[in-house]
């Protein structure tokens, strides 16, 4: 499978990859790692017109200590992620969740910010920053603005972001100490989740899901539970209120059971 | 559009379409067609191969996105003497290969895998880092004995 | 040291493992086609038009033909082969390379671009459109067989044959009438993509002036697709070469004869251009058969202590929406085998087959005999609990022979069983797979209410291999016979050559035949070239499917090597001036009895037979035979396999925990590449169990096509293996070997199965259907667990 033809540019600012959005419209795609687009080219599910190339952005890739949260550039790959030692220490989960997702060989290749723009609520990446807490800094052509994650993630492969703005940095809750799991249920070890869930508890306990609605989210019902101090048991409403898709792995009810169970396994494995 | 990269040592520059996938460059345009395609979703990695040192699936990666890389593709393995390189004589050895098809690619995650794990893999750590490539022939028993044989620490 | 038995490291490795080995998307040459397929995205429809102007005037594009207009070419003489017509009023609806009027499954093809690059035959394959008026679409085996939609228009029944083996129907209905316990089972075996990890892809390369033409292949079966390719175009045998390159492994995906191979053969032909294609993966869901496809009942009568009376089968088989080449004798070759390793008075076994709207079946890995085994193995276990004995127990009691050696057995099947000793067998892998530690283990968490439960799974497998004697497939309706042909030559220096019709894919042929001749000629095996994969190379052979390799073609060329060793001895007779009665062969040298220091090197013999200076009145110059062995019969190995799985009730996913397999291959001239094989057999096997299945929609949509969605194992799934053997001669040959290609799969899934199944029996779970998915399994559970037992 071919990718349709296209025209191509590299951005070599990220004011300049906003300008080319700007001039393009709808008709051009950021390129970052490549990792969720490409393979939708391949297909011809997706075809734009002019891919905007800012995966050479070495200023966007970082892991910054800022203090009471960790500042990473868009362009930090996945890989980078799950070696960092500041991120270990401070973001657990986030570092962990990096190491989840695909493989070696596209976790080389993948970003942070390519995958949070995608919008996948399959994806390991949004759910783990949504448990987070996280924040992103988001530039267009009138200056930067900082979104909460959840309210970046709209809809399915949608997300807050304007056809000209990019995704500049990604924003964590320093977390040291902070009782966190990630548990990811799928059939083969390279595969997208069936059903995830990341756990962060605290004094404001976050629960994420992963391929239980159209849109990464959090669960509500299971964090007011939790932050009620409902232990475990919180995990008994982590099937409610909640549109799980249905494919050739999992119908919605068995989705809804995986989640009690591993939002159950999460939350035990946290408070361990 | 031009793109320059250095290819197992040696720099080529050629004239692409954007939309090229690099392993279509390295195998139709370069001739190195050790690098072989097994599936068009990311997902066999019989295409890997090494990007600025490390593995990457080239059917996932446009060859204008490694203008100005350095490659390492299975030809560039071995050393000029045409002696094999220690993960291939283990895969020779511990019989990794029955078709040969997905073992470039097995090869070159294994050996990136082998390089970012310094202190030694165990069994699960193999069977993992090789969780993206592929094989129908030798059900991994053989590949992961070679990798272990090679990486396994002391 | 001999050769034989020696684990050689593979002489084929250092090529394959540096990327010099040529696979045919590999080779390249100047001015070639590239083919783009238009592809029906309808299961069952009529094709009112095709616009091909807009691809027409694609820039690159040579040419868009359609099928109406392929057919006024006159590219072919007659529709793509079956060469197993398992009845004579079986119904074959023609199969032309390219629809004409009617789309049968999703991806056949409609239309065909020609151009001159890669990128460019996908981008105006794109620009053809095609209106079609869709029909019904028969979707499963159910559906063609109890439905009244017809997967062909012109057809007024999907059931295209009924084919009966049932040596005495009285007998049998006088085993299930005196039987104490009988049960029945229905089993599915869902259909399956080989998934070899090359891709297939064909190249054609004409000769213009010389009127030849060269198609490079990525096959298993070059010898048969070059008789075949002759008579589908009407282009003279002797006009085409067939060469198959390196091939990235086949499991019977590339035993066929395809539309793409006969399009890039005739257009080339054709045209005077270099014509080729290369699948891509998830096309090869369309463009490459799949395999399995069966709905099996089985019913198993027994006497009070679970000695087996009879056994009667009924399988319905998924022909797919063609036949082709050999798609309905595949449930035949299993046939045979619905007795297993037991010994079973009475059998009987029908089978029909049908038409449905998705991609044609043919033989994948095993090839009727997994299907066959798996219901053996886990109707047993299912007998098993009725009698209320172990697993291990029902298969001893009812083994051949009694489980002791024995040869030349006719089994109720009509087969006569080469040799067998499968109760030592038993006992070995038992011992190595910690038997009863696993079952005071499973009962302790039992016990225990633990969450994860264990099961174990035991499997004693018999399978056919070795086919084998053109009689017996003659009188099975097989359309070619099962011979094998090797030529065996001493060069001038000495290095020997052999010539092989055997057509490796993986399997290391190189390596074995360079042992065999090795050992028989005594001489070193590097010093061993074998040429094979090419029909002007290899002319004759039968190539490389069900196991025959070894056993029909290495014993070949071990004979060819006894020939040559006959006429070295006549040489060395007349040169040393003895009698030939007088002479020894060992080590590479002849030797006359009595006469320690008088010796002539076979390769010294070889020289001398080139310059033909001084060779016994009559005698050719050369040192060169050649064999073509049709065995007597066909090779029968055996094994079995203890597998341990860990079923998690909360989410309901298995993980294998182990895998013990002890297989008998008869005499091993590799061990080590045996041991590969059976790895490899083995995981394919538990992936049917596991994981992989074809999945359609009611409309004949394959919903999982690419590697993505069709779970292909990864080493992360599966553990490390622990194999051993026993050794029990063939005496259908005098190597005394069998085969290893098919036994891990013929074996696996049915011991995953029966492990899955187990964990569950204290749910009251008798069986489940594969492949045993987290999810099925966690809602077998929770049903069993609400009332109903599965």
């Amino acid at each position: 499978m071919i990718p349709a033809a296209f025209e191509y540019m590299v951005a070599d600012s990220a004011d300049a990859a906003i300008a080319a959005l700007a001039e393009h419209g709808d008709e051009a795609k950021l390129l970052a790692g490549g990792h969720s687009l490409i393979p939708l080219m391949r297909f011809r599910l997706a075809a734009p017109a002019m891919l905007v190339d800012i995966g050479r952005l070495d200023d966007l890739s970082y892991i910054n200590d800022a203090g009471d949260h960790i500042a990473i550039g868009a362009m930090t790959k996945h890989h980078v992620l799950e070696a960092s030692e500041l991120l270990a220490t401070e973001a657990p989960l986030l570092s962990h969740v990096a190491g989840e997702v695909g493989d070696p060989s596209v976790r080389h290749r993948g970003t942070l910010g390519g995958s949070l723009a995608h919008g996948d609520p399959a994806s390991d990446l949004p759910a783990a920053l949504l448990a987070c807490g996280g924040s992103l800094v988001i530039k267009g052509p009138n200056g930067e603005r900082v979104l909460d994650a959840p309210d970046f993630f709209t809809g399915f492969l949608e997300t807050a972001l304007a056809d000209d703005e990019i995704v500049t940095e990604i924003r964590v809750p320093k977390a040291a100490g902070v009782g966190w799991s990630y548990q990811k249920f799928n059939r083969r070890a390279q595969d997208w989740a069936i059903v995830g869930a990341a756990v962060m508890l605290g004094s404001d306990p976050k629960v994420a899901l992963v391929n239980m609605g159209s849109a990464p989210m959090r669960h509500g019902g299971v964090e007011s539970a939790l932050a009620g101090g409902g232990g475990a048991d919180a995990a008994s409403v982590a099937g409610d209120d909640v549109d799980p898709p249905e494919d050739l792995n999992a119908d919605a009810e068995y989705r809804r059971h995986l989640a009690r169970v591993l939002v159950g396994r999460g939350i035990a494995e946290a408070t361990a | 559009m031009e793109v320059s990269m250095s290819v197992n040592g040696e720099s080529q520059t050629s004239d692409v379409e954007p939309r090229t996938l690099l392993v279509h460059h390295i195998r139709d345009d370069l001739g190195l067609t050790g690098t072989n395609i097994g599936c068009d979703t990311s997902s066999c990695g019989a295409c890997t191969i090494h990007v600025d040192g490390q593995s990457v699936k080239s059917c996932t990666m446009l060859a204008v996105q490694a203008d100005g890389a350095e490659i390492t593709t299975i030809e560039g393995l071995a050393s000029d003497g045409g002696e094999l390189h220690p993960m291939q004589a283990a895969f020779m050895e511990c019989h990794g290969l029955q078709c040969g098809y997905c073992t470039p690619g097995m090869v070159m995650a294994a050996t990136s895998l082998v390089a970012e794990n310094p202190d030694g893999l165990d069994e699960t750590a193999v069977r993992e880092g090789l969780e993206g490539n592929l094989c129908r022939c030798t059900g991994y028993h053989n590949i992961v004995k070679a990798v272990l044989s090679v990486g396994g620490g002391a | 040291m001999s050769a034989i038995g020696a684990p050689l490291k593979r002489r084929e490795d250092p090529k394959l493992l540096s990327g010099e080995a040529k696979y045919v998307d590999d080779i390249q040459v100047p001015g070639q086609l590239w083919m783009g397929m238009v592809r029906s995205p309808m299961a069952h429809a009529k094709i009112e038009s095709i616009d091909t102007s807009e691809a027409e005037a694609h820039e690159g594009v040579h040419a868009v033909y359609t099928g109406p207009q392929l057919q006024e070419m006159g590219l072919w003489i007659a529709p793509l082969p079956c060469a197993w017509p398992v009845t004579d009023d079986m119904v074959n609806p023609p199969h032309y390379p390219l629809a004409t009027d009617e789309v049968h499954h999703v991806g056949e093809i409609v239309a065909i671009v020609l151009a001159d690059s890669r990128y460019g035959a996908v981008d105006a394959a794109e620009l053809v459109i095609v209106d079609y008026e869709p029909l019904e679409a028969v979707a499963s085996i159910a559906a063609a067989r109890d439905g009244d939609t017809m997967a062909h228009s012109d057809l007024d029944s999907n059931k295209s044959f009924h084919w009966p083996l049932v040596p005495d129907p009285d007998a049998l209905d006088a085993a299930f009438a005196n039987a104490t316990h009988t049960i029945e089972a229905e089993f599915v075996q869902q259909r399956l993509i080989p998934a070899a990890m090359e891709p297939r892809g064909v190249l054609a390369v004409p000769s213009p002036m010389g009127g030849d033409v060269t198609l490079y292949s990525a096959t298993q079966v070059p010898h048969i697709l070059k008789v075949m390719a002759a008579a589908t175009t009407g282009i003279p045998e002797s006009k085409i070469r067939v060469i198959a390159p390196s091939v990235g492994g086949g499991f019977g995906a590339k035993l066929n004869i395809n539309p793409d191979e006969i399009l890039a053969i005739s257009l080339a032909n054709k045209l005077g251009r270099a014509v080729r294609w290369t699948e891509s993966r998830t096309e090869a869901a369309f463009s490459t058969h799949q395999g399995r496809g069966q709905l099996q009942k089985i019913e198993l009568a027994a006497d009070t202590d679970g000695k087996l009376l009879g056994c009667r089968v009924h399988v319905d088989a998924d022909m797919g929406a063609y036949m082709m080449l050999i798609t309905p004798g595949v449930p035949l070759l299993g046939s045979f085998l619905y007795t297993g390793v037991y010994d079973v008075p009475a059998f009987g076994f029908t089978c029909d087959g049908y038409f449905t709207n998705l991609t044609p079946t043919d033989a994948y890995r095993g090839a009727g005999r997994p299907e066959a085994s798996y219901a053996i193995e886990r109707a047993m276990d299912i007998l098993a609990a009725e009698v209320g004995i172990g697993p291990d127990e029902i298969r001893r009691r009812n083994y051949l022979g009694g489980g002791d050696y024995f040869e030349n057995l006719e089994v109720p099947s009509t087969l006569v069983f080469d040799s067998g000793h499968y109760g030592p067998n038993l006992d070995k892998a038992l011992e190595l797979a910690g038997y009863e530690e696993l079952k005071a283990e499973q009962a302790r968490r039992r016990e225990a209410g633990d969450s994860k439960q264990l099961g174990i799974g035991l499997v004693t497998y018999v399978e056919i291999c070795g086919l084998a004697p053109s009689r017996a497939l003659g009188g099975l309706n097989y359309g070619a016979g099962g011979w094998e042909h090797a030529t065996v030559r001493l060069l001038p220096t000495g290095k020997a050559e052999v010539v092989s019709g055997s057509t490796p894919h993986g399997q290391g042929h190189e390596t074995t035949w360079s042992q065999i001749v090795g050992d028989k000629l005594g001489i070193p095996p590097e010093d061993v070239t074998v040429l094979h994969s090419d029909t002007a190379i290899s002319p004759l052979g039968l190539d490389t499917y069900g196991s025959r390799s070894l056993a029909v073609g290495g014993v070949a060329i071990a004979a060819a090597c006894d020939k040559v060793v006959e006429k070295a001895k006549q040489i060395a007779a007349h040169q040393m001036e003895a009698s030939a009665d007088d002479l020894q062969f060992e080590a590479g040298a002849f030797t006359v009895s009595g006469s320690p220091d008088k010796q002539m090197a076979i390769q010294e013999i070889a020289f001398g037979a080139f310059t033909a200076h001084d060779l016994p009145d009559g005698m050719e110059p050369n040192l060169q035979e050649q064999v073509t062995f049709d065995p007597p019969n066909f090779v029968f190995p055996f094994g079995t396999h203890v597998c341990t799985v860990e079923i998690d009730e909360d989410t309901g996913n298995v993980e294998l925990l182990s895998y013990v397999a002890v297989d008998d291959c008869g005499t091993q001239i590799n061990p080590m590449i045996v041991e590969g094989q059976l790895h490899g057999g083995i995981v394919q096997g538990v992936a049917q169990a596991l994981w992989e299945e074809a999945c359609y929609d009611e409309d004949g949509n394959l919903t999982n096509p690419s590697l993505m969605d069709y779970l292909v194992p990864s080493p992360t799934e599966v553990p490390s293996m622990v194999t051993d053997y026993t050794v029990t001669p063939s005496t259908s040959n005098p190597l005394g070997v069998k085969g290893a290609g098919e036994a891990g799969t013929i074996s696996s899934a049915a011991a995953v199965m029966n492990a899955v199944v187990d964990a569950l029996s204290p749910y009251g779970i008798r069986d489940m259907d594969m492949p045993a998915t987290p999810q099925r399994v966690w809602r077998t559970i929770n049903d069993a667990k609400n009332g109903g037992a599965a």
